[in-house]
Protein backbone atom coordinates (compact mmCIF):
# COMPACT_ATOMS: atom_id res chain seq x y z
CA UNK A 1 0.00 0.00 0.00
CA UNK A 2 2.08 2.90 -1.24
CA UNK A 3 -0.22 5.87 -1.26
CA UNK A 4 -0.18 8.43 1.48
CA UNK A 5 -1.75 11.75 2.35
CA UNK A 6 0.33 13.70 -0.14
CA UNK A 7 -0.27 11.48 -3.14
CA UNK A 8 -3.92 11.40 -2.23
CA UNK A 9 -4.30 15.16 -2.14
CA UNK A 10 -2.26 15.72 -5.27
CA UNK A 11 -3.69 12.75 -7.19
CA UNK A 12 -5.90 13.18 -10.22
CA UNK A 13 -9.53 13.86 -9.47
CA UNK A 14 -10.96 11.26 -11.87
CA UNK A 15 -11.41 8.82 -9.02
CA UNK A 16 -13.61 11.30 -7.18
CA UNK A 17 -16.18 11.41 -9.89
CA UNK A 18 -16.97 7.70 -9.84
CA UNK A 19 -18.67 8.32 -6.51
CA UNK A 20 -21.94 10.21 -6.82
CA UNK A 21 -22.38 13.40 -4.77
CA UNK A 22 -23.16 12.28 -1.26
CA UNK A 23 -25.68 14.86 -0.02
CA UNK A 24 -26.16 14.91 3.71
CA UNK A 25 -23.01 12.99 4.66
CA UNK A 26 -21.02 15.77 3.01
CA UNK A 27 -22.73 18.46 5.03
CA UNK A 28 -22.52 16.34 8.19
CA UNK A 29 -18.77 15.93 7.81
CA UNK A 30 -18.22 19.59 7.10
CA UNK A 31 -20.38 20.69 10.03
CA UNK A 32 -18.78 18.20 12.44
CA UNK A 33 -15.30 19.27 11.47
CA UNK A 34 -16.20 22.94 11.84
CA UNK A 35 -17.89 22.50 15.24
CA UNK A 36 -15.11 20.31 16.59
CA UNK A 37 -12.41 22.68 15.36
CA UNK A 38 -14.24 25.56 17.07
CA UNK A 39 -14.26 23.62 20.36
CA UNK A 40 -10.66 22.56 19.87
CA UNK A 41 -9.59 26.20 19.69
CA UNK A 42 -11.08 26.78 23.15
CA UNK A 43 -9.60 23.60 24.60
CA UNK A 44 -6.24 24.67 23.23
CA UNK A 45 -6.64 28.19 24.63
CA UNK A 46 -7.60 26.73 28.00
CA UNK A 47 -4.55 24.46 28.08
CA UNK A 48 -2.19 27.26 27.14
CA UNK A 49 -3.75 29.77 29.55
CA UNK A 50 -3.70 27.41 32.53
CA UNK A 51 -0.15 26.51 31.69
CA UNK A 52 0.81 30.18 31.84
CA UNK A 53 -1.29 30.67 34.98
CA UNK A 54 0.40 27.80 36.80
CA UNK A 55 3.81 29.17 35.91
CA UNK A 56 2.91 32.69 36.92
CA UNK A 57 1.40 31.68 40.22
CA UNK A 58 4.24 29.50 41.24
CA UNK A 59 6.78 32.16 40.17
CA UNK A 60 5.08 35.12 41.79
CA UNK A 61 4.14 33.36 44.99
CA UNK A 62 7.34 31.51 45.49
CA UNK A 63 9.45 34.59 45.94
CA UNK A 64 7.55 36.29 48.78
CA UNK A 65 6.32 35.40 52.23
CA UNK A 66 4.55 37.24 55.01
CA UNK A 67 5.01 37.33 58.80
CA UNK A 68 2.00 38.34 60.81
CA UNK A 69 2.27 39.52 64.40
CA UNK A 70 -0.73 38.53 66.51
CA UNK A 71 0.00 39.62 70.05
CA UNK A 72 -1.59 41.65 72.84
CA UNK A 73 -1.40 45.35 71.87
CA UNK A 74 1.27 46.22 74.39
CA UNK A 75 3.64 43.54 73.06
CA UNK A 76 3.12 44.13 69.32
CA UNK A 77 5.84 46.73 68.87
CA UNK A 78 8.48 44.70 70.75
CA UNK A 79 7.67 41.46 68.94
CA UNK A 80 7.68 43.27 65.58
CA UNK A 81 11.21 44.49 66.27
CA UNK A 82 12.33 41.02 67.44
CA UNK A 83 10.83 39.33 64.37
CA UNK A 84 12.50 41.84 62.03
CA UNK A 85 15.84 41.17 63.72
CA UNK A 86 15.43 37.43 63.33
CA UNK A 87 14.46 37.80 59.68
CA UNK A 88 17.34 40.07 58.80
CA UNK A 89 19.80 37.52 60.17
CA UNK A 90 18.19 34.58 58.39
CA UNK A 91 20.03 33.23 55.35
CA UNK A 92 17.83 33.28 52.23
CA UNK A 93 15.94 36.40 53.22
CA UNK A 94 16.76 39.25 50.85
CA UNK A 95 14.59 41.86 52.47
CA UNK A 96 12.18 42.12 55.41
CA UNK A 97 10.09 45.20 55.86
CA UNK A 98 7.16 46.09 58.10
CA UNK A 99 4.17 47.25 56.10
CA UNK A 100 3.10 50.87 56.71
CA UNK A 101 -0.52 51.63 57.52
CA UNK A 102 -1.07 52.78 53.94
CA UNK A 103 0.24 49.53 52.55
CA UNK A 104 -1.90 47.48 54.89
CA UNK A 105 -4.94 49.57 54.04
CA UNK A 106 -4.24 49.02 50.33
CA UNK A 107 -4.12 45.28 50.93
CA UNK A 108 -7.50 45.26 52.59
CA UNK A 109 -9.18 47.84 50.42
CA UNK A 110 -10.54 45.40 47.82
CA UNK A 111 -12.48 43.66 50.60
CA UNK A 112 -13.49 46.49 52.93
CA UNK A 113 -13.44 49.70 50.92
CA UNK A 114 -11.12 52.73 51.10
CA UNK A 115 -12.08 54.36 54.44
CA UNK A 116 -10.94 51.59 56.70
CA UNK A 117 -10.25 52.82 60.29
CA UNK A 118 -7.20 50.62 60.87
CA UNK A 119 -6.71 51.78 64.45
CA UNK A 120 -10.15 50.64 65.58
CA UNK A 121 -9.86 47.33 63.80
CA UNK A 122 -6.82 45.81 65.39
CA UNK A 123 -5.35 44.72 62.12
CA UNK A 124 -2.23 42.70 62.81
CA UNK A 125 1.16 44.08 61.91
CA UNK A 126 2.56 42.54 58.74
CA UNK A 127 6.13 42.05 57.59
CA UNK A 128 6.75 41.44 53.90
CA UNK A 129 9.62 39.02 53.35
CA UNK A 130 11.35 38.80 49.98
CA UNK A 131 13.43 35.69 49.42
CA UNK A 132 16.69 35.29 47.58
CA UNK A 133 17.04 32.85 44.67
CA UNK A 134 17.80 30.02 47.08
CA UNK A 135 14.96 30.78 49.47
CA UNK A 136 14.97 30.23 53.23
CA UNK A 137 14.36 27.20 55.40
CA UNK A 138 10.78 27.73 56.58
CA UNK A 139 10.97 25.14 59.39
CA UNK A 140 14.13 26.62 60.91
CA UNK A 141 12.77 30.14 60.60
CA UNK A 142 9.53 29.18 62.35
CA UNK A 143 11.47 27.69 65.23
CA UNK A 144 13.57 30.81 65.68
CA UNK A 145 10.55 33.10 65.43
CA UNK A 146 8.73 31.05 68.06
CA UNK A 147 11.63 31.69 70.45
CA UNK A 148 12.09 35.41 69.81
CA UNK A 149 8.55 36.56 68.94
CA UNK A 150 5.88 34.06 70.00
CA UNK A 151 3.12 36.05 68.27
CA UNK A 152 4.82 35.93 64.86
CA UNK A 153 3.25 33.62 62.31
CA UNK A 154 5.19 32.86 59.14
CA UNK A 155 3.05 32.47 56.08
CA UNK A 156 5.30 31.30 53.26
CA UNK A 157 2.41 30.86 50.77
CA UNK A 158 3.30 27.28 49.99
CA UNK A 159 0.27 26.26 51.96
CA UNK A 160 -2.13 27.95 49.54
CA UNK A 161 0.12 28.09 46.54
CA UNK A 162 0.18 24.31 46.16
CA UNK A 163 -3.58 23.82 45.65
CA UNK A 164 -3.70 26.77 43.24
CA UNK A 165 -0.93 25.39 41.13
CA UNK A 166 -2.50 21.94 41.36
CA UNK A 167 -5.82 23.39 40.19
CA UNK A 168 -4.13 25.09 37.27
CA UNK A 169 -2.40 21.87 36.33
CA UNK A 170 -5.68 19.98 36.61
CA UNK A 171 -7.30 22.51 34.29
CA UNK A 172 -4.50 22.13 31.80
CA UNK A 173 -4.92 18.36 31.90
CA UNK A 174 -8.66 18.82 31.33
CA UNK A 175 -7.86 20.99 28.32
CA UNK A 176 -5.64 18.29 26.88
CA UNK A 177 -8.21 15.57 27.61
CA UNK A 178 -10.80 17.74 25.85
CA UNK A 179 -8.56 17.94 22.80
CA UNK A 180 -8.24 14.15 22.83
CA UNK A 181 -11.99 13.69 23.20
CA UNK A 182 -12.69 16.17 20.42
CA UNK A 183 -10.35 14.27 18.11
CA UNK A 184 -11.97 10.96 19.01
CA UNK A 185 -15.48 12.35 18.56
CA UNK A 186 -14.50 13.82 15.20
CA UNK A 187 -13.07 10.48 14.09
CA UNK A 188 -16.22 8.68 15.24
CA UNK A 189 -18.58 11.10 13.50
CA UNK A 190 -16.63 11.06 10.27
CA UNK A 191 -16.41 7.27 10.38
CA UNK A 192 -20.21 7.15 10.72
CA UNK A 193 -20.67 9.64 7.89
CA UNK A 194 -18.31 7.63 5.68
CA UNK A 195 -20.08 4.41 6.51
CA UNK A 196 -23.40 5.99 5.61
CA UNK A 197 -21.94 7.21 2.32
CA UNK A 198 -20.40 3.81 1.60
CA UNK A 199 -23.61 1.98 2.42
CA UNK A 200 -25.62 4.34 0.23
CA UNK A 201 -23.16 3.63 -2.57
CA UNK A 202 -22.79 -0.12 -2.20
CA UNK A 203 -24.13 -0.59 -5.74
CA UNK A 204 -21.54 1.78 -7.12
CA UNK A 205 -18.78 0.06 -5.20
CA UNK A 206 -19.97 -3.35 -6.39
CA UNK A 207 -20.09 -2.16 -10.01
CA UNK A 208 -16.59 -0.67 -9.76
CA UNK A 209 -15.20 -3.85 -8.22
CA UNK A 210 -16.66 -5.97 -11.01
CA UNK A 211 -15.05 -3.94 -13.76
CA UNK A 212 -11.65 -4.33 -12.14
CA UNK A 213 -11.20 -1.29 -9.87
CA UNK A 214 -8.66 -1.84 -7.11
CA UNK A 215 -9.74 -1.33 -3.51
CA UNK A 216 -7.29 1.53 -3.21
CA UNK A 217 -8.86 3.27 -6.20
CA UNK A 218 -12.36 3.05 -4.76
CA UNK A 219 -11.23 3.99 -1.27
CA UNK A 220 -9.32 6.98 -2.62
CA UNK A 221 -12.48 8.42 -4.14
CA UNK A 222 -14.15 8.46 -0.73
CA UNK A 223 -11.09 9.32 1.35
CA UNK A 224 -10.18 12.30 -0.82
CA UNK A 225 -13.64 13.72 -0.61
CA UNK A 226 -14.07 13.34 3.12
CA UNK A 227 -10.58 14.57 3.90
CA UNK A 228 -11.04 17.72 1.85
CA UNK A 229 -14.41 18.32 3.46
CA UNK A 230 -13.01 17.89 6.97
CA UNK A 231 -10.17 20.24 6.09
CA UNK A 232 -12.55 22.89 4.80
CA UNK A 233 -14.90 22.56 7.76
CA UNK A 234 -12.08 22.61 10.30
CA UNK A 235 -10.56 25.67 8.65
CA UNK A 236 -13.83 27.56 9.01
CA UNK A 237 -14.32 26.35 12.60
CA UNK A 238 -10.78 27.27 13.58
CA UNK A 239 -11.08 30.77 12.14
CA UNK A 240 -14.36 31.28 13.98
CA UNK A 241 -12.85 29.94 17.21
CA UNK A 242 -9.77 32.13 16.98
CA UNK A 243 -11.92 35.16 16.24
CA UNK A 244 -14.07 34.36 19.27
CA UNK A 245 -11.01 34.06 21.52
CA UNK A 246 -9.57 37.29 20.12
CA UNK A 247 -12.83 39.06 20.91
CA UNK A 248 -12.90 37.91 24.57
CA UNK A 249 -12.78 40.85 27.04
CA UNK A 250 -9.16 41.62 27.90
CA UNK A 251 -7.57 40.41 31.10
CA UNK A 252 -7.64 43.71 33.00
CA UNK A 253 -11.32 44.34 32.37
CA UNK A 254 -12.50 40.81 33.03
CA UNK A 255 -10.13 39.98 35.88
CA UNK A 256 -10.33 36.94 38.08
CA UNK A 257 -10.08 33.50 36.59
CA UNK A 258 -10.59 34.62 33.01
CA UNK A 259 -7.31 36.51 33.24
CA UNK A 260 -5.32 35.46 30.24
CA UNK A 261 -7.71 32.95 28.59
CA UNK A 262 -6.48 33.31 25.05
CA UNK A 263 -3.33 33.09 23.03
CA UNK A 264 -0.27 35.22 23.35
CA UNK A 265 2.59 35.82 20.96
CA UNK A 266 3.48 32.71 18.98
CA UNK A 267 0.57 30.93 20.67
CA UNK A 268 -1.66 32.39 17.97
CA UNK A 269 0.03 30.08 15.47
CA UNK A 270 -0.89 26.93 17.37
CA UNK A 271 -4.57 26.76 16.26
CA UNK A 272 -3.26 26.45 12.71
CA UNK A 273 -2.47 22.84 13.61
CA UNK A 274 -6.17 22.10 14.02
CA UNK A 275 -7.30 21.99 10.34
CA UNK A 276 -4.51 19.66 9.17
CA UNK A 277 -5.03 17.56 12.30
CA UNK A 278 -8.75 17.29 11.49
CA UNK A 279 -7.88 16.35 7.91
CA UNK A 280 -5.54 13.67 9.18
CA UNK A 281 -8.20 12.30 11.52
CA UNK A 282 -10.71 12.27 8.64
CA UNK A 283 -8.17 10.62 6.35
CA UNK A 284 -7.52 7.80 8.81
CA UNK A 285 -11.18 7.35 9.76
CA UNK A 286 -12.41 7.29 6.15
CA UNK A 287 -9.69 4.96 5.01
CA UNK A 288 -10.46 2.58 7.84
CA UNK A 289 -14.19 2.63 7.10
CA UNK A 290 -13.69 2.31 3.35
CA UNK A 291 -11.40 -0.69 3.50
CA UNK A 292 -13.63 -2.38 6.02
CA UNK A 293 -16.65 -1.97 3.73
CA UNK A 294 -14.63 -3.06 0.69
CA UNK A 295 -13.58 -6.30 2.33
CA UNK A 296 -17.26 -7.24 2.32
CA UNK A 297 -17.58 -6.61 -1.43
CA UNK A 298 -16.64 -9.64 -3.59
CA UNK B 1 -8.33 -19.81 -19.50
CA UNK B 2 -11.04 -20.61 -16.98
CA UNK B 3 -11.10 -24.12 -15.56
CA UNK B 4 -13.58 -25.66 -13.18
CA UNK B 5 -13.01 -29.15 -11.81
CA UNK B 6 -15.80 -30.84 -9.85
CA UNK B 7 -16.99 -27.48 -8.70
CA UNK B 8 -20.07 -27.16 -6.50
CA UNK B 9 -22.00 -24.13 -5.40
CA UNK B 10 -24.72 -23.66 -2.82
CA UNK B 11 -26.45 -20.57 -1.48
CA UNK B 12 -26.69 -21.49 2.19
CA UNK B 13 -27.36 -25.19 2.67
CA UNK B 14 -29.21 -26.06 -0.55
CA UNK B 15 -26.80 -27.29 -3.18
CA UNK B 16 -27.48 -25.55 -6.52
CA UNK B 17 -25.11 -27.65 -8.60
CA UNK B 18 -22.20 -29.98 -8.04
CA UNK B 19 -19.50 -31.86 -9.93
CA UNK B 20 -19.37 -29.20 -12.60
CA UNK B 21 -16.30 -29.64 -14.77
CA UNK B 22 -15.73 -27.06 -17.47
CA UNK B 23 -12.59 -26.03 -19.31
CA UNK B 24 -12.88 -22.88 -21.38
CA UNK B 25 -10.10 -23.15 -23.94
CA UNK B 26 -8.72 -19.99 -25.58
CA UNK B 27 -10.79 -19.02 -28.59
CA UNK B 28 -13.69 -21.30 -27.72
CA UNK B 29 -17.35 -20.24 -28.03
CA UNK B 30 -19.74 -21.68 -25.44
CA UNK B 31 -23.45 -21.31 -24.94
CA UNK B 32 -24.94 -22.08 -21.55
CA UNK B 33 -28.62 -22.99 -21.47
CA UNK B 34 -30.99 -24.40 -18.94
CA UNK B 35 -34.29 -23.66 -17.26
CA UNK B 36 -34.77 -20.49 -15.31
CA UNK B 37 -33.33 -20.88 -11.82
CA UNK B 38 -31.04 -23.76 -12.80
CA UNK B 39 -27.91 -21.77 -11.95
CA UNK B 40 -26.69 -20.23 -15.22
CA UNK B 41 -26.06 -16.82 -13.70
CA UNK B 42 -24.45 -18.40 -10.66
CA UNK B 43 -22.07 -20.41 -12.80
CA UNK B 44 -21.06 -17.30 -14.72
CA UNK B 45 -20.56 -15.38 -11.46
CA UNK B 46 -18.12 -18.09 -10.42
CA UNK B 47 -16.25 -17.56 -13.70
CA UNK B 48 -15.56 -13.89 -12.96
CA UNK B 49 -15.10 -14.50 -9.25
CA UNK B 50 -18.08 -12.62 -7.94
CA UNK B 51 -18.78 -15.88 -6.12
CA UNK B 52 -16.31 -18.51 -4.90
CA UNK B 53 -16.99 -22.23 -5.35
CA UNK B 54 -18.14 -24.02 -2.23
CA UNK B 55 -16.32 -27.14 -3.36
CA UNK B 56 -13.95 -28.28 -6.08
CA UNK B 57 -11.02 -26.61 -7.79
CA UNK B 58 -11.22 -23.58 -9.99
CA UNK B 59 -8.57 -21.51 -11.70
CA UNK B 60 -8.67 -18.39 -13.85
CA UNK B 61 -5.74 -17.69 -16.18
CA UNK B 62 -3.88 -20.44 -14.38
CA UNK B 63 -4.37 -19.03 -10.88
CA UNK B 64 -6.29 -20.83 -8.19
CA UNK B 65 -9.18 -18.53 -7.30
CA UNK B 66 -9.24 -19.44 -3.62
CA UNK B 67 -5.73 -18.12 -3.05
CA UNK B 68 -5.98 -14.99 -5.18
CA UNK B 69 -5.45 -11.65 -3.40
CA UNK B 70 -8.15 -9.00 -3.79
CA UNK B 71 -6.02 -6.81 -6.05
CA UNK B 72 -5.21 -9.87 -8.14
CA UNK B 73 -8.90 -10.55 -8.54
CA UNK B 74 -9.45 -6.96 -9.69
CA UNK B 75 -6.60 -7.12 -12.22
CA UNK B 76 -7.78 -10.49 -13.49
CA UNK B 77 -11.27 -9.08 -14.04
CA UNK B 78 -9.80 -6.50 -16.40
CA UNK B 79 -9.02 -9.38 -18.74
CA UNK B 80 -12.63 -10.60 -18.60
CA UNK B 81 -15.48 -8.59 -20.09
CA UNK B 82 -18.80 -9.17 -18.33
CA UNK B 83 -22.39 -8.46 -19.31
CA UNK B 84 -24.46 -8.88 -16.17
CA UNK B 85 -28.03 -9.96 -16.20
CA UNK B 86 -28.91 -6.91 -14.13
CA UNK B 87 -26.69 -4.37 -15.85
CA UNK B 88 -24.91 -2.24 -13.29
CA UNK B 89 -24.07 1.30 -14.28
CA UNK B 90 -23.17 4.41 -12.33
CA UNK B 91 -26.43 6.32 -12.57
CA UNK B 92 -24.85 9.76 -12.05
CA UNK B 93 -22.51 9.47 -15.03
CA UNK B 94 -23.43 9.90 -18.70
CA UNK B 95 -23.46 6.74 -20.79
CA UNK B 96 -20.21 7.50 -22.63
CA UNK B 97 -18.33 7.84 -19.33
CA UNK B 98 -19.92 4.66 -18.05
CA UNK B 99 -18.73 2.76 -21.08
CA UNK B 100 -15.22 4.14 -20.64
CA UNK B 101 -15.23 3.35 -16.91
CA UNK B 102 -13.19 0.12 -17.17
CA UNK B 103 -10.49 2.18 -18.90
CA UNK B 104 -10.77 4.92 -16.26
CA UNK B 105 -10.39 2.64 -13.27
CA UNK B 106 -7.45 0.82 -14.78
CA UNK B 107 -5.72 4.09 -15.71
CA UNK B 108 -5.91 3.49 -19.49
CA UNK B 109 -8.38 6.20 -20.41
CA UNK B 110 -6.41 7.89 -23.17
CA UNK B 111 -5.51 7.61 -26.82
CA UNK B 112 -6.42 4.62 -28.92
CA UNK B 113 -8.68 3.04 -26.32
CA UNK B 114 -10.99 6.03 -26.31
CA UNK B 115 -11.21 6.04 -30.11
CA UNK B 116 -12.74 2.58 -29.79
CA UNK B 117 -15.51 4.11 -27.74
CA UNK B 118 -17.19 5.98 -30.59
CA UNK B 119 -16.93 3.03 -32.93
CA UNK B 120 -18.30 0.71 -30.29
CA UNK B 121 -21.22 3.00 -29.48
CA UNK B 122 -22.02 3.14 -33.18
CA UNK B 123 -21.97 -0.64 -33.40
CA UNK B 124 -24.47 -1.10 -30.57
CA UNK B 125 -26.58 1.80 -31.92
CA UNK B 126 -26.06 4.17 -29.00
CA UNK B 127 -24.13 7.01 -30.68
CA UNK B 128 -26.89 9.48 -30.07
CA UNK B 129 -27.30 8.44 -26.41
CA UNK B 130 -23.76 9.29 -25.32
CA UNK B 131 -24.88 12.02 -22.93
CA UNK B 132 -27.90 10.18 -21.53
CA UNK B 133 -27.83 8.98 -17.94
CA UNK B 134 -28.31 5.21 -17.49
CA UNK B 135 -31.73 5.53 -15.80
CA UNK B 136 -32.99 7.31 -18.93
CA UNK B 137 -32.20 4.28 -21.13
CA UNK B 138 -34.58 1.49 -22.05
CA UNK B 139 -33.86 -2.10 -21.01
CA UNK B 140 -32.61 -2.95 -24.49
CA UNK B 141 -30.38 0.10 -24.63
CA UNK B 142 -28.89 -0.80 -21.28
CA UNK B 143 -28.13 -4.31 -22.47
CA UNK B 144 -26.39 -3.01 -25.57
CA UNK B 145 -24.48 -0.55 -23.41
CA UNK B 146 -23.46 -3.36 -21.08
CA UNK B 147 -22.05 -5.33 -24.01
CA UNK B 148 -20.14 -2.29 -25.22
CA UNK B 149 -18.68 -1.74 -21.74
CA UNK B 150 -17.75 -5.42 -21.50
CA UNK B 151 -15.62 -5.30 -24.65
CA UNK B 152 -14.10 -1.82 -24.30
CA UNK B 153 -11.02 -3.23 -22.57
CA UNK B 154 -10.42 -5.65 -25.40
CA UNK B 155 -10.75 -8.58 -22.97
CA UNK B 156 -9.47 -12.07 -23.59
CA UNK B 157 -12.71 -13.58 -22.34
CA UNK B 158 -16.26 -12.28 -22.75
CA UNK B 159 -18.91 -13.55 -20.37
CA UNK B 160 -22.47 -12.48 -21.18
CA UNK B 161 -25.53 -13.34 -19.10
CA UNK B 162 -28.65 -13.20 -21.31
CA UNK B 163 -27.20 -10.36 -23.39
CA UNK B 164 -30.14 -10.38 -25.80
CA UNK B 165 -32.97 -10.83 -23.32
CA UNK B 166 -34.48 -7.41 -23.88
CA UNK B 167 -33.71 -6.60 -27.50
CA UNK B 168 -35.53 -7.38 -30.73
CA UNK B 169 -34.37 -10.10 -33.08
CA UNK B 170 -32.60 -7.70 -35.42
CA UNK B 171 -30.57 -6.21 -32.59
CA UNK B 172 -29.92 -9.69 -31.16
CA UNK B 173 -28.30 -10.68 -34.42
CA UNK B 174 -26.28 -7.48 -34.43
CA UNK B 175 -24.99 -8.12 -30.92
CA UNK B 176 -24.28 -11.75 -31.82
CA UNK B 177 -22.36 -10.49 -34.84
CA UNK B 178 -20.14 -8.45 -32.53
CA UNK B 179 -19.43 -11.50 -30.39
CA UNK B 180 -18.78 -13.70 -33.41
CA UNK B 181 -16.30 -11.12 -34.72
CA UNK B 182 -14.56 -11.07 -31.34
CA UNK B 183 -14.41 -14.87 -31.36
CA UNK B 184 -12.85 -14.82 -34.81
CA UNK B 185 -10.22 -12.49 -33.37
CA UNK B 186 -9.41 -15.23 -30.87
CA UNK B 187 -11.47 -14.16 -27.89
CA UNK B 188 -13.09 -16.73 -25.64
CA UNK B 189 -16.86 -16.29 -25.45
CA UNK B 190 -19.43 -17.65 -22.97
CA UNK B 191 -23.07 -16.70 -23.38
CA UNK B 192 -25.91 -17.76 -21.11
CA UNK B 193 -29.20 -17.70 -22.98
CA UNK B 194 -32.38 -19.62 -23.47
CA UNK B 195 -32.90 -18.21 -26.94
CA UNK B 196 -32.39 -21.28 -29.14
CA UNK B 197 -32.67 -19.21 -32.31
CA UNK B 198 -29.67 -17.20 -31.22
CA UNK B 199 -27.68 -20.41 -30.72
CA UNK B 200 -28.67 -21.65 -34.15
CA UNK B 201 -27.68 -18.34 -35.70
CA UNK B 202 -24.27 -18.59 -34.04
CA UNK B 203 -23.82 -22.21 -35.10
CA UNK B 204 -24.17 -21.22 -38.72
CA UNK B 205 -21.14 -18.91 -38.42
CA UNK B 206 -18.67 -20.36 -35.92
CA UNK B 207 -18.13 -23.61 -34.14
CA UNK B 208 -19.84 -23.49 -30.76
CA UNK B 209 -20.32 -25.86 -27.83
CA UNK B 210 -23.70 -25.83 -26.16
CA UNK B 211 -23.88 -26.76 -22.49
CA UNK B 212 -27.01 -27.34 -20.54
CA UNK B 213 -27.37 -27.02 -16.80
CA UNK B 214 -30.35 -28.69 -15.19
CA UNK B 215 -31.04 -30.60 -12.00
CA UNK B 216 -27.75 -29.51 -10.50
CA UNK B 217 -25.59 -31.00 -13.28
CA UNK B 218 -23.85 -29.54 -16.30
CA UNK B 219 -23.92 -31.55 -19.54
CA UNK B 220 -23.28 -31.13 -23.22
CA UNK B 221 -26.60 -30.34 -24.87
CA UNK B 222 -28.15 -33.06 -26.98
CA UNK B 223 -28.87 -33.19 -30.65
CA UNK B 224 -32.07 -31.17 -30.42
CA UNK B 225 -30.05 -28.14 -31.51
N1 LIG C 1 -27.91 -14.32 -3.79
C1 LIG C 1 -28.69 -15.43 -3.74
N2 LIG C 1 -29.02 -15.96 -2.54
C2 LIG C 1 -29.77 -17.06 -2.47
N3 LIG C 1 -30.24 -17.71 -3.54
C3 LIG C 1 -29.95 -17.26 -4.76
C4 LIG C 1 -29.15 -16.08 -4.92
N4 LIG C 1 -29.01 -15.86 -6.25
C5 LIG C 1 -29.68 -16.84 -6.88
N5 LIG C 1 -30.25 -17.69 -6.00
C6 LIG C 1 -31.04 -18.86 -6.32
O1 LIG C 1 -30.22 -19.77 -7.02
C7 LIG C 1 -30.93 -20.35 -8.08
C8 LIG C 1 -30.22 -20.13 -9.38
O2 LIG C 1 -30.20 -18.76 -9.70
P1 LIG C 1 -29.52 -18.24 -11.03
O3 LIG C 1 -28.09 -18.66 -11.02
O4 LIG C 1 -29.79 -16.78 -11.16
O5 LIG C 1 -30.31 -19.06 -12.12
P2 LIG C 1 -30.54 -18.74 -13.67
O6 LIG C 1 -29.60 -17.64 -14.05
O7 LIG C 1 -30.26 -20.01 -14.34
O8 LIG C 1 -31.96 -18.34 -13.80
C9 LIG C 1 -32.32 -19.74 -8.08
O9 LIG C 1 -33.19 -20.65 -7.44
C10 LIG C 1 -32.17 -18.51 -7.26
O10 LIG C 1 -33.36 -18.27 -6.54
MG1 LIG D 1 -29.87 -15.78 -14.75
Amino acid sequence: MSWNVVSMLSGESGADRVVPPTGFTARLTMFTAAAMAFLAVFALALSLATDRLATRWSDALARTATVRISAPPEQVARQLEAALTVLRTTPGVAEARALEDDARRALLEPWFGPDLPLDDLQIPELIEVIETEEGFDAVGLRARLAGEAPGAVLDDHTRWRAPLVRAAERLRALGLISLGLISAATAAMITLATQAALAANSQVIQALRLIGALDSYIARAFVRRFTLRALTGALAGTLAGVAAVALLPRADSAGGFLTGLGFSGTGWVLPLIIPPAAALVAFAATRFAAFRQLRETP
Amino acid sequence: MIELDNVAYSYGNDSLFSDVTLHLAPGSFHFLTGPSGSGKSTLLKLCYMELMPTDGIMSVFGKDVTTMARDDVARTRRRIGVVHQECQFLDHMPLAENLALPLTVSGRDEGAHVDNLDELMGWVGLSRRAEALPPQLSGGERQRAALARAVIMDPEVLIADEPTGNVDWEMSLRLLQLMVELNRMGKTIVIATHDLNLIRAAKSQVSVRVLRIAGGKLRLAGAEL
